[in-house]
């Protein structure tokens, strides 16, 4: 785009709206794209012995292999590129910055120091095929972390290279399917709670595995009666959250797993909701067969607006030897990989998974040790209590059970007033806050899940509760301010459904 | 605790409003015999400073990571990550943010997934990118899932051997459980390192769903993708195209171009460290008309409610949290702030600086590859090479381990993988690497001139 073009977009027009099937950009307040930014000519980067053209490369090459252009590729300075950046960070809300309690995501302090460890040469630098002799230090943290995870979970063996909780959900079905195996049994079904994250039944379909639903009980929780009800030759496991999408503590586990073994079924735990568990309960202890963690959930890991996180899966003795690759093993004194594991499911990513996440979350475990960590889940119980107690009159929890980490709240302003959970989403925005995660579980009407974690301190949850209060005054005095809300942000509120309606999912050049 | 705020007086005065006496009480609900048999036996917490003394420790016990000259590859490289990018993904505003559920407040993430989105798609000149998968390998076999999903009545599979094999195998487990779906190998020819088109013709029956093919391959091959293009389309398949080096994609004729439907690839050129191998990001683009298929999340422009622009997550009727067991994938997150690295790394190299630098990787190994066979040491392929290429050695184990005594990483032995090859060697050369080395590269594998 030419400058006096750019200089058009920044005051609100495009040099083409009339022709435009959509209303003209307005970029005011917002940031230019980068490829808006860009001017021909421009760069941001001086490779090593100056500018040189693609001409000897290409005639070593051919031409024919070749492309000619990446046509619409940006066009920087270095100081353009850093501000156009920066500019975007300033949009967002974070964790480091913000109260950010997104119930079911653990949005807790992210120490620095995790950041810059994983950033020392010896394991930035450090080549997925370097020989092992050659990488002990890294193995040996990738060791000491599997020992860390299988004591704070009670498990036997653990695997850190699934490289999300959704693939170890993945990995510990396809174990699950291939023990089946082994013993020549086709179990094809798994039971799953109505409460469930959805990545538990798009996980089953993805290992071949049918989904039967099984309702929570009058009181929030699962019962063993039910779970005796549903089982059949055909159920090969039972996939749970503990504590669940509710925040309770599910209390029949240990009759659940029973019930379960008895018929040669297993029981899976979604780790999802372990900030809750560590020096509380071990799923090991609960009868847990299969059990997966979040690392940038209750490890501290930074959840980097979406991603790279970590899904370590821990599991007991006789699923040991399905573990996915790869696997380390001690020779004398030097590790090195595993590679003779004829059961294993296999791989399920290239290399050694989220090698970065797992320095991270090695360097919490060791910063907060045990005895840190069973005050993480005892602090993040008592914030979460604590904001339930103190919110109770106006957002009650959909049950009257104890709860843990985090509260599922509820309320009427809706019937009352028009006012949706929604709205009160983005009205929290104005004062500051990243609201709770809205509309989950299903089976709350409005839901508002409220997960505080330890890191908050009490003025803070004080300052969330005084504003929670009087967002609730202000649906009933003012419902279309709410409604409207956001007001103090640079933009109002987002049409999602036209976006989905009329998808763009990408710049083009006008 | 230093990351836990609360004093004493704090819990107390929260606990009496709350009313419960102590802090168990609060858990008192738990089965007890749960609670005794929970504690931690792992060393109490430590100060950050010997927590970075034991930190640093295990870290210079890679001296893999330090202290060698490499010419590593095979399927994460080498490559400079400029200072800036790093300021970039630092900032805690993206660090610490979460999945924009709440666009009006994560603009920066939903605006740096669009640009990455666009840059991803024309890199590969195809129409649309999603905000990004795992890695490469993984996002190979959602490829594939995607590709049934467009045409579910089809279940072959024909896949390279010249596939890397960490992919291959990841493919295999995807789709394990899915029974009805075939695999089949397709050879390389021997001589040029290529995927063996003719086995291909075999199999372009109405059976044939798709092809997966590296671009360049395991070897460092340049493939005739327009033509796998071509055979997959006469038989009604779709053809997928695979790329480990994202760089190549700088100067060689981009996927999209030669008729692939769906590329695929590995982000970690782009501007991330090598990490032992993670995390990176897998990328995957392909056909407008088949966008509801795409797996992952996509990030949309929309408007808010005074017509300014802004930017959305959205087409979530695809997703796990909203389709459950009939979603696209399981897959929930993306790796965000690893697509804003490549985001940033992009836009700094931009138009100019990526063509150079991918040249700059050619001649550099071109030359190199020369180098080596003027000291007689022959290239095992005749195929066009981007950034790494096969050699033939004897004894590729003891060639390594005589390098490592001269402190290089002479490049990777492909025998455990490829046995059929006999002794092999990946190496690879980038701007990482300097003539000097490159000399020096030669005299360690010819016995040490």
């Amino acid at each position: 785009m030419a400058g006096a073009d750019r200089l058009k977009a920044a005051i609100g027009q495009t040099a083409s709206a009339a022709k435009s099937p959509t209303a003209p950009v307005i970029v005011e307040g917002g940031v230019p794209l980068i490829f808006e930014e860009s001017s021909p000519g421009r760069r941001g980067v001086d490779l090593n012995g100056g500018a040189a053209s693609a001409k000897h490369a290409i005639d070593l090459l051919g031409s024919k292999l070749c492309r000619t252009d990446i046509d619409g590729f940006p066009e920087l300075s270095e100081p353009q590129v850093l501000r156009h950046f920066l500019r975007l960070s300033q949009l967002n809300f974070g964790q480091a910055l913000q109260l950010y309690p997104l119930g079911s995501c653990t949005m807790k302090y992210n120490p620095v120091l995790n950041d810059e460890m994983a950033a020392l040469p010896g394991f930035a630098n450090l080549h997925p095929h370097t020989p092992p002799h050659l990488a002990q230090g890294a193995l040996e943290l990738i060791a000491r972390m599997e020992a860390a995870l299988a004591e704070i979970t009670g498990m036997d063996a653990v695997s850190l290279a699934p490289a999300a909780g959704a693939q170890g959900e993945l990995a510990g079905l396809l174990m699950i399917r291939a023990w089946e195996e082994k013993r020549g049994r086709v179990r094809r079904k798994v039971i799953i709670p109505d409460t469930a994250h959805g990545t538990n039944p798009a996980s089953c379909t993805l290992a071949g595995f049918e989904v039967v639903v099984a309702p929570s009980g009058p009181r929030g929780y699962l019962e063993a009666a039910e779970i005796r009800r549903l089982l059949s030759d055909e159920v090969a496991a039972l996939m749970v959250t503990n504590p669940n999408t509710l925040g309770m503590f599910e209390p029949e586990i240990q009759q659940i797993a029973a019930v379960l073994h008895e018929r040669g079924a297993m029981l899976y735990l979604d780790g999802a909701n372990m900030n809750a568990l560590l020096g509380v309960a071990k799923p090991g202890d609960m009868g847990a067969d299969i059990v997966h963690l979040n690392l940038h959930k209750t490890f501290s890991t930074p959840h980097g607006g979406g991603g790279p996180g970590a899904g370590p899966v821990a599991v007991k003795q006789h699923l040991e030897p399905f573990l996915p690759h790869p696997r380390i093993v001690k020779r004398g004194e030097q590790w090195d990989f595993d590679r003779d594991r004829p059961d294993s499911i296999g791989r399920l990513r290239s290399f050694h998974g989220n090698f970065g996440m797992l320095v991270r979350a090695y360097t919490y475990i060791l910063a907060m040790g045990g005895d840190g960590l069973a005050q993480a889940s005892r602090h993040a119980i008592l914030n979460a209590a604590y904001v339930r107690k103190r919110l109770e009159e106006h957002f009650p929890t959909a049950t009257r059970e104890p709860t843990m980490h985090e509260c599922v709240l509820t309320h009427d302003l809706d019937q009352r007033t028009g006012v949706s959970t929604l709205d009160i989403a983005k009205r929290l925005l104005d004062f500051g806050v990243h609201p709770p995660t809205i509309y989950f579980p299903l089976v709350v009407h409005g839901a508002l899940m409220i997960e505080p974690t330890e890191t908050e301190s009490l003025e803070t949850l004080e300052s969330f509760i005084g504003t929670m209060e009087r967002i609730y005054d202000e649906a009933i005095q003012e419902p279309a301010m709410v409604k409207s809300a956001p007001h103090s942000l640079k933009l109002r509120r987002i049409d999602e459904v036209t976006a989905a309606r009329r998808p763009v999912l990408r710049w083009t050049k006008r | 605790m230093r990351f836990i705020p609360h004093t004493e007086a704090d819990v107390a005065a929260m606990l009496q409003t709350i009313g419960v006496a102590e802090l168990d009480d609060l858990i008192a609900h738990v089965p007890e015999n749960l609670r005794t048999s929970a504690a931690i036996k792992i060393d109490n917490g430590r100060a950050e400073a010997e927590v970075a003394t034991e930190l640093a420790t295990l870290a210079a016990r890679n001296p893999g990571a330090t202290g060698f000259t490499s010419f590593l590859g095979g399927g994460y490289y080498r490559h400079y990550v400029p200072a800036v990018v790093r300021a970039i993904t630092a900032r805690a505003e993206f660090s610490t943010s979460y999945t924009p559920y709440q666009p009006e407040v994560s603009q920066g993430t939903t605006q740096a997934i669009f640009e990455f989105q666009t840059l991803i798609a024309q890199l590969t000149a195809l129409d649309v990118a999603n905000a990004s998968m795992y890695d490469g390998a993984s996002a190979a076999a959602e490829a594939i899932l995607m590709a049934h999903r467009v045409l579910p009545k089809r279940h072959v599979i024909a896949i390279s051997r010249a596939l890397w094999p960490d992919y291959r195998a990841t493919i295999r487990t995807y789709l394990s459980a899915l029974d009805t779906l075939e695999l089949v190998d397709l050879p390389f020819d021997f001589a040029t390192g290529e995927t063996d088109y003719a086995a291909l013709e075999g199999l372009a029956t109405d059976e044939l769903l798709c092809t997966v093919t590296g671009y360049p391959n395991a070897f460092g091959v340049i493939e005739s993708l327009g033509k796998i293009a071509e055979l997959a389309h006469r038989a009604g398949a779709l053809a997928i195209s695979v790329t480990a080096e994202p760089l190549a994609l700088g100067l060689l004729k981009p996927p999209g171009e030669l008729g692939i439907d769906i590329a695929v690839g590995e982000g970690q050129s782009f501007g991330m460290p090598l990490q032992f191998g993670g995390p990176g990001l897998g990328f995957i683009a392909g056909r407008t008309a088949q966008v509801r298929q795409m797996p992952g999340r996509l990030v949309g422009e929309t408007r808010d409610s005074e017509g300014r622009r802004a930017f959305c997550l959205t087409l979530a009727t695809r997703e796990q949290h909203i389709r459950r067991e009939r979603a696209t994938s399981n897959i929930c997150t993306n790796h965000s702030l690893c697509a804003l690295a490549a985001t940033a790394y992009l836009s700094l190299m931009g138009r100019q600086g990526l063509r150079e630098l991918a040249a700059r990787n050619v001649e550099l190994a071109h030359g190199a590859r020369a180098a080596l066979e003027t000291a007689g040491i022959r290239r095992r392929f005749s195929g066009q090479c981007f950034n790494e290429f096969v050699v033939a050695i004897d004894a590729p184990k003891a060639a390594l381990a005589a390098a490592e005594q001269r402190g290089m990483l002479a490049g990777l032995s492909l025998s455990s993988d490829y046995p059929e090859l006999g002794g092999a060697l990946l190496i690879s050369v980038t701007e990482m690497n300097t003539e000097a080395e490159i000399k020096r590269l030669c005299g360690v594998l010819t016995g040490g001139r």
